[in-house]
């Protein structure tokens, strides 16, 4: 029986394969199949890492042929000192705080009432969640189309609702309204995102819990804060992380949307970093600005992971 | 369900729910619908006001999308033989004629050629790290994981600036090779981590059976482990290829000409005066729609997919 089994064994393999590897350990084989992706990323990710933290030292720049000086760390000071990097951190921070607060508004509300369980409601979810799927350049860009003062879509219904003038007021025009314009459209996009999200966590909750806290008579708004929201705040907070993180690093749908502008109002850091690298040219100082950045993001994603945890530990 | 349930919702709360919920979607749905729209509109009806919603429909868009033109004049419209195809007559219509085509189909094949290359390198260096994370005891493994993961939160522009002196030194500036290879370790971190997703919810009895048959290592990887994961390394390659279709800022910093893909040329579709929105809007319908149509056959995989394999339903 046992002979047989190998004789069928043996048949079925193919011969070049099976002396190439049949001698390789576990081991042996676990890093051949990581290896690849290991030095992938070591060549596309860490050595760039490592070049840059170099060349934030230096004065270099990439369009010149000139001696390239170590200059320690005035890049540094020079950034932390500049009232523009200044003004981008804020826009991105309006553009995070608000866009982070609608769509965890909007997307709880949507996934709560999604939950309800409606007919159809498989079919709408998959109409929702499609913006967030799309190419944020390319819907960007025709953003700026229903934004249009006279003949855009957007500004028509504003008119309809409220009985503005369509052409009184230009969303990615104006200093004061540009902000909004970009977390309008993201929100637009990502609230699916949370939703989603959100709509996972509102099922894991198991129905006997409900029966429980009805047995006990807890009201049903008793019940929504004391039972639902703290079993969907971990799903919520995994959430607010990712869009934080995307967020963040925000380049292609506002630079299509507004350019940076009007004058400098939606610059945020990753459009001022763009212009400091490949417009301006100032490759070293460029390279200091993005090692700000990354250290940034990663603190703040680390204390706010080390967060997640406590809550999800609860 | 039937008889009374304390977590049933009641009729009339289905109802709410459902009529808010139908609101928000045609809502959000509107922006998609008027690109489409916009798309079949001649360039008068796309920019009357009121906007239009009841319109004639029109190819022009699609025609300007495809081709380049030249303007000329009514009296030389006299002297031109009578226009042999369907498409020169709507260009003959709008007072032009067609001179060549345009960049828009070369660009569709670019996207088209990095976003299969880049896809199928993460899928395949994926499913074999992947498989190893999965299986093996890997030392420093969360390590790995994490710094897999890591390479996702850097801002790409910040990882742009030494990539454009690489590929400067590399010749790599401006080529589908450059674009497929970036794209491919970008799309790593996430292949790596659904696939382990994947391949951790097959049990391991069918690989210690077939170990016990005689089978190798290997054999035991592609026979056994490969076949069970296909659903989900189907649904991972979608999402390697949305992401390397929709890509921006890489591909608008790194690529200007030969190697350019559709997302940095389509915005910079222009008419006569300003951008041409009818052919734009035809530009994003074809690029956006396989993108719908993989939304809608993925919709059971999507949350896995967005957060990394973090929520699984």
């Amino acid at each position: 029986m046992s002979g047989n089994s190998i004789d069928r064994i043996a048949q079925a393999t193919p011969p070049t394969i099976a002396k190439r590897v049949r001698g390789l350990s576990d081991r042996a084989i676990a890093w051949l199949f990581v290896g690849p992706s290991i030095v992938l990323l070591l060549a596309v990710n860490i050595f760039p890492l490592i070049w840059t933290i170099n060349l934030s030292f230096t004065n270099f720049k990439a369009n010149r042929n000139r001696d390239v000086d170590y200059i320690g760390l005035r890049n540094y000071e020079r950034i932390l000192t500049d009232a523009d990097t200044w003004q981008s951190m804020q826009a991105t921070a309006h553009f995070l705080f608000w866009t982070i607060f609608f769509q965890v508004l909007i997307g709880f509300a949507l996934a709560y009432l999604i939950n309800k369980k409606f007919k159809g409601n498989d079919l709408w979810t998959t109409i929702i969640v499609l913006p967030m799927m799309l190419s944020p350049a390319v819907v960007g860009n025709f953003w700026t189309f229903l934004y249009q003062p006279q003949i855009g879509l957007f500004n028509y219904v504003v008119e309809f609702f409220s009985g503005v003038d369509a052409s009184s007021f230009s969303m990615i025009g104006s200093v004061t309204l540009a902000p909004w314009s970009i977390v309008i459209v993201d929100t637009w996009m990502w609230t699916p995102f949370v939703m989603l999200i959100c709509l996972a966590g509102l099922r894991s909750i198991p129905d006997s819990l409900y029966e429980a806290a009805e047995c006990d008579r807890a009201s049903k708004w008793r019940q929504f804060w004391t039972l639902t929201v703290p079993m969907v705040l971990p799903f919520l907070m995994l959430a607010v992380l990712f869009r934080g993180i995307e967020n963040f690093k925000m380049f292609d749908l506002v630079v299509q949307l507004t350019g940076g502008g009007p004058g400098s109002v939606t610059t945020l850091t990753s459009i001022d970093l763009k212009r400091e690298a490949f417009e301006k040219w100032r490759t070293g100082y460029a390279s200091a600005y993005a090692v700000i950045l990354f250290v940034t993001v990663f603190g703040l994603a680390s204390i706010y992971v080390k967060a997640l945890n406590k809550v999800k530990e609860r | 369900m039937s008889g009374f349930s304390v977590t049933e919702p009641s009729k009339r709360q289905k109802w709410i729910a459902g009529l808010l919920v139908i609101t928000y979607a045609l809502v959000t749905i509107m922006p998609l619908l008027w690109i489409i729209a916009t798309g079949f509109k001649s360039p008068e009806d796309a920019i009357s006001y009121p906007p239009k919603v009841v319109f004639q429909p029109s190819l022009e868009g699609y025609v300007n999308l495809f081709t380049t033109r030249t303007r000329i004049t009514t009296s030389m419209q006299g002297t031109l033989p009578p226009p042999e195809t369907w498409y020169e007559q709507i260009a003959r219509d709008s007072g032009t004629i067609i001179s060549g085509p345009s960049r828009y189909g070369q660009r569709f094949m670019n996207s088209i050629v990095i976003g299969f290359g880049s896809t199928f390198l993460a899928i395949f260096f994926g499913t074999l790290a992947a498989y190893a994370f999965s299986r093996f005891k890997v030392p420093i493994k969360d390590d790995l994981l994490f710094f897999i993961l890591s390479t996702r939160m850097m801002p790409p522009i910040a990882v742009a600036i030494p990539i454009f002196l690489m590929f400067r030194q590399l010749g790599l500036n401006d080529t589908q090779l450059g674009m497929i290879l970036l794209y491919t370790a970008v799309n790593l971190s996430l292949s790596v981590w659904l696939l382990k997703g994947f391949i951790d919810e097959i049990p391991l009895e069918y690989e210690e059976a077939a170990l016990i048959d005689g089978y190798t290592r290997f054999q035991a990887f592609y026979k056994v482990v490969l076949p069970q994961a296909a659903t989900g390394i189907a649904s991972t390659a979608i999402f390697c290829l949305i992401f390397a279709w929709n890509e921006y800022a890489f591909a608008v910093l790194l690529t200007s000409g030969s190697a350019q893909t559709a997302p940095p040329f389509i915005p910079t579709i222009i008419g006569v005066g300003g951008q041409d929105w009818p052919a734009v809007a035809a530009g994003a319908t074809l690029f956006l729609i396989p993108v719908m149509i993989f939304t809608i056959l993925l919709r059971k995989h999507l949350l896995r997919g967005i957060t990394f394999g973090a929520v699984r339903k």
